[in-house]
């Protein structure tokens, strides 16, 4: 096990530092952050000086060890447009995502692998049709679309929730609805499918002539084989979430690390740029990590 | 074993079974969702394919006179019966246009991201472990590096164009591919069926290609028809933040994005390409699910007809 997870933090090192890599030199592509922070008609000299003070006048390769060498120390420098450490602005924003995706999974989780289940119980039955039906409609709704739609009808029509923002448990609710659809959508399939195959192995027939209740069937036997690819999709699907719902957080004004990403990019807030994905990279590979230690608790077959 | 017992019942019936594109329509015809998907389907390819050079003219036609003109106006032309957008000029046209650039864009990126992730996958599942190794970390890198930040880069040093759009879109879906071609290559490696091959000389290009390959393109394809889905959604939600395509090219992403200053006084603007993108990804979804039962060799007998199912 633990030369598994030796294995497995060399792995994801190796891709963080690619990745540092990457983001560092394909994102200074993107221009010089001095036009956007100062005036149209600021002076060359406070041009300058706006460079110096932010490191920007160094050679690409001058600016990428200091950076380096920083980082070792855990500084990963100011952020331009906010003047505190990028990591603090980061982590705030990353709170929030965080409470927001564990909120949204945990409700999506729990609800699809109960309707799934069901739907699967009766193959072609009402019920798994219906769920089927609108598990693909969920799958395939864009989340912007629903999202502004949602706005129209709940906030600006009926006012039933706020528009946007936090503070409150009613601007919870909206930006969790839409989060919610299309990741249930694509899970409640999969544990559909899982369980079908689940539900027509032999140890289930064995169950059923024991004569055991069809719902310990159900969610004692066949729920725990069939849950190996649903904890994969589930956490491809927080792992997206964790990344920040981008579209999600700009609409509703939800301050998550998303928007902070977005905002960063536009604004060529460099270090905040860096802090981000690092905090998420980060945080998808201890998720990653728990996935499987989840897998060997499910399946004492799997052994690392 | 139940896998195996289905596949001896398709050897038996397999040679009084009609020719495999009435065979595949009969499936079809079976699931009445998946058959009005194709239709609906084909009706969206039409447009893209035909729109623009029908009806290009009609959907840039200003007329300030009709700005946010309402839908269901039935005594007007049926140009307008979806509403006109703030420029007065009719949806249903702007939509067919836009059609062309939506899928193409799609159609580009899993197209690339199909080709170029399989055969990696397929190296990276059948050659030595170094490869294998310096590929998997390449499709981590790309998982976990941020589209959107990619897709600035490349607005940024190239122009906004369709096609950087595509690779850009194409880039970040690679690793699907990659990591599923690669899981069956490993599977798949280890059967009697490639063995024998390899004992018989065949080269590994030869045995990666046309005997693996094979095996593993269904589950790919499955998956190349719902990530058309994820990349139309992708590419509207790229274009609704202003970073995708720009005007005056148009996408149904960009409309929805352009009807929401309108929202509360014009829902129409952004509610009818919202449409078109949910019933395009429902309808690839619903065949995509359709595809997953039909090429299962263990689910297909509930596509087939009745007689086989009784027999």
């Amino acid at each position: 096990m633990l030369n598994f997870l030796g294995k497995r933090a060399i792995a994801s090192g190796i891709s963080l530092v690619g990745l540092v890599l990457l983001v560092f030199f394909l994102s200074r592509l993107t221009g010089d952050p001095t036009g956007l922070y100062l005036p149209l008609d600021a002076s060359e000299e406070s041009r300058m000086q706006f460079r110096e003070i932010h490191g920007l006048n160094d050679p690409l390769i001058v600016q990428f060890f200091s950076y380096m060498g920083d980082l070792i120390r855990f500084d990963f420098g100011d952020s331009i447009r906010r003047s505190e450490p990028a990591i603090d602005v980061v982590l705030r924003a990353f709170a929030w995502t965080l409470q927001l995706g564990t909120l949204t999974m945990m409700l999506v989780v729990s609800c699809a692998i109960v309707v799934g289940s069901l739907a699967a119980f009766h193959v072609g039955g009402i019920f798994d049709r219906i769920a089927t039906f609108f598990s693909l409609i969920g799958a395939s709704a864009p989340d912007f679309w629903v999202a502004i739609v949602a706005i129209v009808i709940f906030s600006v029509t009926l006012g039933w929730v706020p528009t946007s923002g936090t503070g409150s448990v009613a601007h919870w609710i909206l930006p969790i609805a839409v989060l919610f659809i299309r990741p249930f959508g694509l899970i409640v399939q999969i544990v559909r499918g899982s369980m079908i195959t689940a539900l027509s192995s032999a140890y289930v027939k064995t169950a059923r002539a024991k004569g055991i209740k069809n719902r310990a069937i159900i969610f004692v036997h066949a729920l725990r084989n069939a849950m190996l690819p649903v904890i994969t999709v589930v956490g491809d699907q927080a792992a997206a979430l964790l990344n920040g719902a981008v579209v999600v957080e700009t609409i509703f004004g939800f301050p998550g690390v998303g928007k902070l990403m977005i905002d960063s990019i536009l604004q060529r807030d460099f270090t905040v740029v860096m802090a981000a994905i690092m905090v998420t990279a980060t945080a998808i590979f201890v998720m990653n990590l728990l996935i499987d230690i989840l897998y060997s608790i499910l399946d004492p077959r799997i052994r690392y | 074993m139940a896998h195996m017992h289905d596949k001896d019942t398709d050897g038996l019936t397999a040679p009084t079974a009609p020719n495999p594109v009435v065979q595949t329509f009969l499936m079809l015809w079976r699931d009445k969702f998946a058959f009005v998907s194709v239709i609906f389907l084909l009706l969206v390819l039409f447009s893209a394919i035909f729109g623009p050079m029908l009806l290009e003219d009609l959907a840039t036609k200003q007329n300030l006179r009709g700005r946010n003109a309402p839908p269901f106006d039935f005594s007007r032309d049926w140009l307008y019966w979806l509403g006109a957008d703030a420029l007065g000029r009719p949806l249903l046209p702007r939509i067919i246009v836009a059609a062309q650039n939506t899928i193409f864009v799609a159609a580009g990126a899993v197209f690339f991201s199909l080709t170029i992730g399989t055969v990696l996958g397929l190296i990276a599942g059948y050659t030595s472990k170094m490869w294998s190794q310096i590929i998997m970390r390449l499709a981590d890198i790309i998982m976990s590096f941020p589209s959107l930040l990619l897709a600035v880069i490349v607005l940024f040093m190239l122009d906004s164009s369709v096609f950087n759009l595509v690779i850009v879109l194409a880039i970040t879906r690679i690793p699907v591919y990659l990591r599923t071609a690669r899981a069956e290559t490993l599977e798949v490696r280890e059967r009697m069926f490639v063995q024998a091959a390899r004992v018989m000389g065949a080269s590994g290009r030869r045995i990666v290609f046309r005997h693996i390959l094979p095996v593993v393109f269904p589950t790919l394809i499955t998956i190349a028809t719902l990530d058309f889905a994820f990349v139309m959604l992708a590419e509207s939600a790229l274009s609704f933040l202003g970073i995708g395509i720009q005007p005056p090219e148009i996408t149904w992403g960009l409309m929805v994005s352009q009807g929401r200053p309108y929202l509360t006084t014009a829902w129409w603007l952004s509610f009818w390409p919202g449409l078109a993108i949910i019933l395009t990804t429902l309808s690839l979804n619903l065949l995509s699910h359709w595809m997953r039962t039909a090429l299962d060799p263990a689910q297909r007998w509930r596509l087939e007809n009745v007689r086989k199912k009784n027999g």
